[in-house]
């Protein structure tokens, strides 16, 4: 039963090291697709099994929690870890058309499985140290992946993105380092307990704040987002979309698990905070996006305005917020990297991402401008897509609560969002291209195209699949915010039968 | 750097680090050492050569590059943990065969997955150490 826990780390791991070792030859490509769709196999595996037994664990090497190391997986780590190995696997087929073969000769799919071996433990963990061991992971095969390939833009992008992070690490670190320090251990099941026990009930309230900041800069959330629209632009399109799509949204996890297992003593204070940076969030991302002229750019904002929705759905701290957060979480990675691969195709047929020089797809590729619309509305919100569901929840809950301003900026940061997916819309799809020439898709290879098209088709299918039928997934979110407010389940799954 | 005292004292002193390193990797588990240590020192012995001797020779010494050394190590860390799946086990869990014995008292010595690992985590560092330092020397 521990393997099921085990594998979805195992496997990228081992593909890693297999692909590195074949990176000279073609096939060394084909392994990391293979890898990365074992990977959704015994993730969908892991699925079953919670889906069978509710809350899952296992000590590995066998030290009982809470000494060792604990994985544990409820809905909310099942449902992050499967649409992580989706997201790895197209961003695996998207990659065969991308990535220039003297990429691959450095290591690049090696880097990326291990990124995704990085996230995927960071979902699984149970212990607080070791998530702090997935983001170094993490941080390092996202560093390498954003500077691979060369270039001034993407040497510039890596040092503001690996020096921020590393505050933001060092800053966890601390926060880890105080907690230990105050409760004597780092098992988060462990610590739900400890900390409610722990005497000095100001200090924890401090080291909370240490982790919203911590895990704050990682997701992405006003006022410590600038590290983001500085470097999403610049590495490979492979290599923003499973960014845009995964690494903030860790930050997020890390948020919602530590804020509703952990950190739950002083709600009134941690939570309004975090209903403030949420708003701002929203709001700066937005407004930011409006400001930009690049087709990367205003996507980098909009992932800074979403992550807003998705704290505020934690912030709110009700069933039906956190409900609608889980579903933002879920929504949003498959659209957002949908529309990063959108924007690598787009730039294949013109040239370039900046929207001022581009425009003429609408005429010559309309099944990029059809598969284009799908995830910008949903985006936006608009019904009957994903995106309109989810905010739909988060904005009820609002309504719930009697907080009218909440709903308010909601609201119009959805509008402001069709603001700017139609400004992407009116000058690279609508206007005709200012050099005259026709944006072909003859410019792409066969090859290539049906290498990035085949990805951004299957996740523009999932997308209107859970408009469309999103009774399922909304019933899995309930049950996954059930477990979240009330972590009964997965504090005795992790460390046994309490006396 | 030409220095003839230094070149003639590298040789031995590589000899007498390496050695040792691999001692440290022995000796660890039980006593202190390990993998990480004994690849910190393996490091150190091809750090010196490469001093004495340039990188050129270093890498030919190696006969395989760092990089592809320390995945190997990944790899072969990773077969550690796995291979108590074929006993029931969880994941990492150590598997130990005791030779004349049945503890770490009693028996002359043992094969176990922990020594495994542990050269896993030795060629991984050893890897990862070199191709650092060989890129600073070889831009420098």
């Amino acid at each position: 039963m521990s393997w099921v826990l085990v594998m979805p780390i195992a496997v990228p791991f081992a593909t890693a090291v297999v692909a590195y070792l074949a990176r000279n030859f073609p096939a060394g490509r084909w392994i990391s697709v293979a890898g990365s769709a074992l990977s959704l196999i015994v993730s969908a595996l892991l699925m079953i099994a919670v889906l069978d037994q509710g809350v899952i664990a296992a000590q590995m090497s066998n030290w009982s929690a809470p000494f060792g190391i604990t994985l544990v997986a409820d809905y909310l780590s099942a449902v992050m870890v499967v649409i992580t190995a989706i997201t790895g696997l197209a961003t695996a087929i998207y990659a065969l058309g991308e990535i220039p073969e003297s990429t691959e000769r450095l290591g690049f799919h090696a880097l990326f499985q291990t990124l995704i071996a990085g996230v995927t433990g960071a979902f699984l963990t149970g212990d607080l140290f070791n998530l702090y061991v997935w983001f170094e992971v993490m941080l390092i095969a996202s560093f390498s992946l954003l500077v691979i390939g060369g270039g001034k833009d993407r040497l510039d992008a890596g040092i503001k993105y690996v020096a921020l992070n590393l505050v933001s690490t060092l800053v966890f670190l601390s926060g880890i380092g105080l907690l230990y320090g105050v409760t004597g251990t780092l098992n988060m099941a462990d610590l739900r307990g400890a900390v409610a026990a722990a005497e000095n009930q100001g200090l924890i309230t401090v080291i909370a704040m240490m982790f919203m900041v911590g895990f704050g800069v990682k997701a992405a959330v006003f006022p410590l987002f600038f590290w983001l629209p500085a470097s999403y632009h610049t590495p490979y399109f492979a290599i923003s979309a499973v960014f845009a799509g995964l690494l903030t949204k860790v930050g997020v996890y890390a948020l919602m698990r530590m804020f509703t297992l952990v950190f739950v003593g002083d709600v009134g204070f941690t939570h309004e905070i975090l209903i403030w940076v949420s708003l701002l969030t929203m709001f700066t991302g937005v407004i930011g996006a409006a400001a930009q002229m690049d087709f990367r750019k205003i996507l980098s904002f909009h992932i800074i305005s979403q992550i807003g929705y998705m704290t505020l759905g934690l912030a709110l701290y009700t069933p039906l917020a956190l409900m609608g957060g889980v579903f933002y979480l879920v929504h949003h990675i498959i659209v957002k990297a949908n529309l990063f691969f959108v924007a690598g195709l787009a730039k294949q047929y013109t040239g370039d991402t900046d929207l001022t020089r581009i425009g003429g797809l609408y005429k010559s590729a309309p099944l990029l401008a059809a598969l284009f619309i799908i995830p910008a509305f949903s985006l936006a919100g608009f019904p009957p897509l994903s995106g309109f569901w989810a905010k739909y929840l988060i904005v009820k809950a609002a309504i719930e609560l009697n907080m009218w301003f909440v709903t308010f900026v909601s609201l119009l940061v959805g509008l402001l969002t069709i603001y700017s997916m139609t400004k992407i819309w009116g000058y690279a799809f609508w206007k005709p291209h200012p050099e005259g020439f026709d944006p072909t898709p003859d410019r792409a290879p066969a090859r290539v195209t049906a290498a990035m098209i085949t990805p951004i088709a299957a996740l523009a299918a999932m997308t209107i699949i859970i408009g469309f039928y999103p009774e399922p997934f909304v019933q899995f979110a309930q049950t996954a915010a059930t477990q979240l407010l009330d972590p009964t389940d997965y504090v005795t799954t992790v460390l046994g039968a309490q006396p | 750097m030409n220095s003839i005292i230094f070149t003639a004292g590298a040789r031995i002193l590589v000899a007498l680090v390496f050695v040792f390193s691999l001692f440290m990797l022995l000796r660890g588990h039980h006593l202190p050492g390990g993998g990480f240590i004994g690849g910190l020192l393996g490091a150190v012995a091809f750090i010196i050569y490469s001093l004495a001797c340039g990188p050129e020779e270093t890498r030919s010494a190696l006969r395989v590059s760092p990089e592809i050394i320390a995945v190997i190590g990944l790899g072969i860390a990773l077969l550690a943990g796995l291979f108590s799946f074929f006993m029931g086990d969880p994941f990492f869990t150590g598997q130990w065969y005791w030779v004349g014995g049945d503890s770490y008292e009693t028996s002359v010595f043992s094969i176990n997955t922990v020594l495994v690992f542990d050269i896993g985590v030795y060629l991984v560092v050893l890897g990862g150490i070199l191709s650092l330092t060989f890129a600073f020397e070889e831009e420098a």
